[in-house]
């Protein structure tokens, strides 16, 4: 098998919190967004993550892609870890990752034109590549996303929300890199959109070779795009495996509930369904519950659930649950 | 009779580029205790429909047309009027709870004031109806948070004050402008399962305002398909989604990735969401249908009855459209 | 195959096309100004100020320090306004020309202004987005330094200084260049953090971006808008600021003068019937400042974010 290209290893994330009318010396409160969190993507895999705001999802991207260090744990790309690298391997790990954001519109410079933004990666990594090959490369990466070339002049706001997510896609990867982190690529756009956007992305990914961290809240659509998909919840993992069998047969209460809360655009189905409903809201991060994470939320807690956080047990070859009271349970059955 | 009879509704913004439509011509009714869902995507006009009824269009704006309710045209009505009629019949649930609560003002004197104000309470009848009312919503131990302020609610709970603000008057009507759209999904749920509750309870008609096909399937007694300002069709929700007669609801069945199915791909609308200021004379939806017409971006197709209780606007039978989507 | 297919139609028609012209964020803003009438009202009267002040003097009859020894002392009745003497505007207590005087007082009122807001606009934005962009310690050491250089009474410090160092028009510029970039400075930063979490500058640093190219291309071009209304707001407050010192006679000396030395000689001579003295320089006065306040606010609508 071959090497992971991005391997995660006991990651945390943790971020200083003032409390509120603190003096300068009272010590910060600790936010952890992401806690302990274990994953491998493959080359030209997909990995979706999941999870709902505040899950730390978005933070984890983030520390992929080196804006936001780790606190704890180690990020390995290509087997280097991020936090020891030469400056030479971080701008090949620059280079080699890219992001596309949520936002469409807030991801431009709304003072540049869409070929300056476009070109802005190829520049900085290869500040010698003459005017007219710079050119060249953006409209073929333009063409490439579905954009038209002639509109390389233009400015972010004459554009709606799908192209500019387009621009986006397009300076992610004119370098041609081998990673792609989306953090919630779609869920700014008009639903007949978003799938010309998911689309192009899959059809880029394949032609690329691209392996792919895809984050979303709407499980449909990562279950669309994903091989495997990890559903999170308040910074913790609670169950990974590939993208149809998490979400034809979850095991973890919490996928299951997800699950169960996602609506269907099918009435005669969804009025067949079965949908318990998850009380209460999300604990405060600041504070989660001590063991498992979701008990306070579990319909199975037990008492047991708030000694320790139950470890990700391989339920499957390729499948690993944190819920030591994991069973299948039949959500949904395909349609 | 109707309890909200909408027709010719048309709401025009002066804008600096020239006046721009963001509703033409809609007509829809809603009886009693009837639920009806109004989907669209960005620049259908959907909010505005909102606004237009509830008289609280930008100050740019103008709506014209007829919007009865009970039998008295609400556009016709001076303010003050209106705002009787708002305050005690017609209950708005928005898509952000913050926009509507005042941040400095606690919960319970937020709500005792709409009670005093248009039901003459005092003040303690006033939070004890506040009170029963937050319990009605399952906000857990009313009694001891309604002192609190609105930040320290989470977003559900939020959501949950704002419909228990809407239904204190024990309004009619209620309408709700994408309610669950800032809310993550298990939230959605929960709000989702909470208002249909609520309707039963209190006997509310409902106006849904939505972009999610998904939680219409599971909620709405009829569906109303908004493109362009313009209704493309409209009828009772479940035959809509079993078998969608316009070729705008059925691209945009196809090309919602559905958890209970596998594709390869995705089905996609080509195109862009419509530029309000630049229509098309004739079908808005015309640029990006894979089965136009020569005529279509030139001659308006009117809304016809289909069956009974179902419309569509399009120049394509519904045959004739099954048959040209079928491939492609 | 190609899934994401871009409107065929649309190819057709727009395809063979050469490269279309974009219509950037200042294009729009300059559309928006210049729909405003107010604002274009004082933009022409500014216009006509900059033009008095630098070419007024090619009309004058008088050099602006020639005195005129039969009109000292007697100007109340012989030196008034008049075309055919050739003193339009009149002469003053010592017989000089007050029209060649006006022009040069006006061209250092408008430089004390420009360059004091250029200082403000240079320094100032590159200090508070530097802080800003940088935040931390850096921010926290670089902001208290502008509290402190705030909290000094400055109109004090500068009197001190003009005292001990000599009145000189120098002075006078290090003295309006030491205070007003500060609130320059301030604005940048507060509107560098609000910039600094957008989702664009988060894909340049996470591209490799360096920090000195993120605050050119990306944090400056967008403050650059605040800015300039603030800084068409400051030059005003900088020709007050000046005349308050020459008013006080610490500012520009003679044979040199400013609006404020004149009005101030204007004022001392009320009782003397010489109100033209008085009349012309707080004309151009009052017309530059209300030309500067219309543009200002011109310039606050049209680039104003919530417009768009």
């Amino acid at each position: 098998m071959a090497d992971p290209i991005l391997s995660i290893r006991d990651v945390s994330v943790t971020f200083d919190v003032r409390p509120q009318g603190a003096w300068p010396w009272t010590p910060s409160l600790k936010l952890h967004a992401v806690s302990k969190l274990s994953v491998d993507l493959m080359p030209g895999e997909t990995l979706g993550l999941v999870g709902e705001s505040g899950s730390g999802k978005s933070t984890l991207a983030r520390a992929v892609i080196g804006t936001i260090p780790q606190s704890g744990g180690q990020i390995l790309y290509e087997g280097r870890d991020l936090a020891q690298m030469t400056p030479q391997e971080t701008r090949r790990h620059r280079r080699d990752v890219q992001m596309v954001f949520q936002d469409p519109l807030a991801a431009l410079n709304p003072r540049m034109t869409v070929g300056d933004i476009i070109a802005e990666p190829l520049i900085t990594h290869e500040p010698r590549t003459p005017r007219q090959e710079v050119k060249s490369r953006v409209a073929e990466i333009m063409d490439k996303v579905g954009l038209l070339p002639n509109l390389i002049n233009r400015y972010p706001h004459e554009f709606s929300g799908g192209q500019c997510q387009r621009i986006g896609i397009a300076r992610a990867l004119i370098l041609k890199p081998k990673l792609l982190v989306c953090d919630e690529p779609v869920s700014a756009l008009d639903v007949s959109v978003q799938a010309q956007v998911v689309n192009l992305l899959r059809e880029l990914q394949a032609e690329m070779g691209l392996s792919m961290i895809f984050i979303a809240h709407d499980l449909s659509v990562v279950k669309h795009i994903s091989d495997r998909i990890m559903v999170m919840y308040l910074g913790c993992p609670m169950e990974v495996g590939p993208a149809r069998a998490v979400t034809a047969t979850p095991r973890h209460p919490y996928t299951q509930a997800l699950i169960a809360s996602v609506p269907i655009p099918d009435p005669v189905r969804e009025a067949a369904r079965y949908r318990p409903v998850l009380e209460g809201d999300l604990p405060s991060p600041l504070s989660p519950p001590s063991g498992c994470v979701f008990r306070t939320r579990c319909p199975k807690a037990q008492p047991s659930c708030a000694q320790a956080r139950p470890a990700m047990e391989a339920a499957d070859p390729d499948r690993l649950v944190a819920c030591p009271f994991q069973e299948v349970e039949e959500v949904l059955a395909e349609a | 009779m109707a309890l909200l009879d909408v027709s010719d509704l048309t709401v025009t913004f002066r804008t600096n580029d020239g006046p721009v439509n963001a509703v033409n011509g809609l007509d829809f009714t809603l009886a009693e205790k009837e639920s009806l869902a109004i989907v669209g995507e960005s620049g259908s006009g959907k909010s505005q429909t909102a606004f237009a009824i509830m008289g609280l269009l930008a100050r740019n704006g103008a709506a014209t047309g007829r919007v009865a309710f009970d039998g008295t045209d609400l556009l016709s009505l001076s303010p003050r009027q209106l705002n009787t009629v708002r305050s005690n019949q017609i209950g708005m649930i928005f898509q952000d709870p913050m926009t509507s609560l005042n941040p400095y003002i606690r919960v319970s004197d937020q709500m005792a004031e709409v009670l005093q104000l248009h039901k003459g309470l005092s003040k303690t009848d006033a939070i004890t109806r506040a009170v029963q009312m937050l319990d009605a919503v399952r906000i857990p131990d009313a009694r001891a948070r309604v002192s609190m302020y609105p930040h320290e609610f989470s977003g559900g709970m939020r959501q949950r004050i704002m419909i228990a603000m809407a239904l204190l008057c024990r309004p009619r009507l209620l309408i709700a402008d994408e309610p669950t759209t800032a809310l993550d999904v298990t939230v959605q749920a929960q709000i989702m399962t909470l208002l249909g509750e609520i309707r039963e309870d209190f006997d509310t008609a409902v106006i849904l305002i939505t972009h999610d096909l998904g939680i219409v399937a599971d909620f709405c007694d009829r569906t109303l398909v908004l493109y362009g300002g313009q209704t493309m069709e409209e009828g009772p929700t479940a035959p809509i989604f079993a078998d969608p007669s316009h070729p705008y609801t059925a691209g945009l069945l196809r090309a919602v990735p559905r958890l209970d199915r596998e594709a390869e791909v995705l089905r996609t609308i080509s195109g862009e969401p419509p530029d309000m200021s630049n229509l098309p004379a004739g079908c808005p939806f015309s640029p990006r249908c894979e089965i136009a017409r020569d005529h279509c971006p030139t001659v308006k197709p009117g809304l016809a009855p289909m069956t009974d209780s179902r419309h569509r606007a399009c120049h394509a039978t519904p045959a004739e459209m099954h048959e040209e989507m079928r491939d492609g | 195959m190609k899934l994401a297919q871009p409107d065929a139609k649309m190819l057709q028609e727009v395809g063979d096309l050469a490269e279309v012209r974009g219509r950037s964020l200042w294009a729009d803003a300059r559309a928006r100004f210049f729909r405003n009438k107010a604002a274009l009202a004082g933009l022409a009267v500014l216009i006509g100020v900059c033009l008095f002040a630098a070419f007024g003097g090619l009309i004058a009859q008088y050099e602006r320090d020639f005195v005129d020894f039969s009109l000292m002392g007697a100007n109340a009745y012989q030196g008034s306004p008049s075309i055919a003497t050739g003193h339009y505007f009149g002469v003053d207590i010592d017989g000089r020309d007050l029209y060649a005087r006006t022009v040069q007082g006006t061209r250092i009122s408008l430089l004390v202004g420009i360059v004091g807001a250029l200082v403000a606009v240079v320094v100032g934005t590159l200090y508070g987005a530097t802080a800003g962009y940088i935040g931390g310690r850096v921010d926290n050491i670089m902001m208290r330094t502008v509290d402190v250089l705030m909290s000094i009474p400055f109109m004090f410090v500068l009197i001190l200084m003009l005292v001990i160092f000599g009145r000189s028009i120098l002075m006078l510029f290090i003295g309006i260049g030491l205070i007003s970039w500060l609130d320059m400075a301030r604005i940048a930063r507060g509107q560098t953090l609000t910039l600094k979490n957008k989702e664009f500058v988060e894909a340049a640093v996470a591209t490799g971006v360096t920090p000195l190219t993120i605050i050119l291309r990306h944090v400056v071009p967008n403050l650059l808008g605040i800015v300039i209304v603030y800084a068409t707001l400051l030059v005003p407050q900088m020709i007050i600021f000046e005349s308050f010192i020459s008013y006080l006679g610490l500012g520009v000396q003679e044979p040199n003068t400013s609006l404020g030395a004149l009005m101030s000689l204007g004022t001392k001579q009320m009782n003397n019937g010489t109100l033209w003295m008085l009349f012309y320089p707080l004309f151009f006065f009052l017309i530059t400042l209300f030309a500067f306040f219309f543009v200002g606010d011109g310039l606050r609508d049209a680039l104003d974010p919530k417009d768009r």
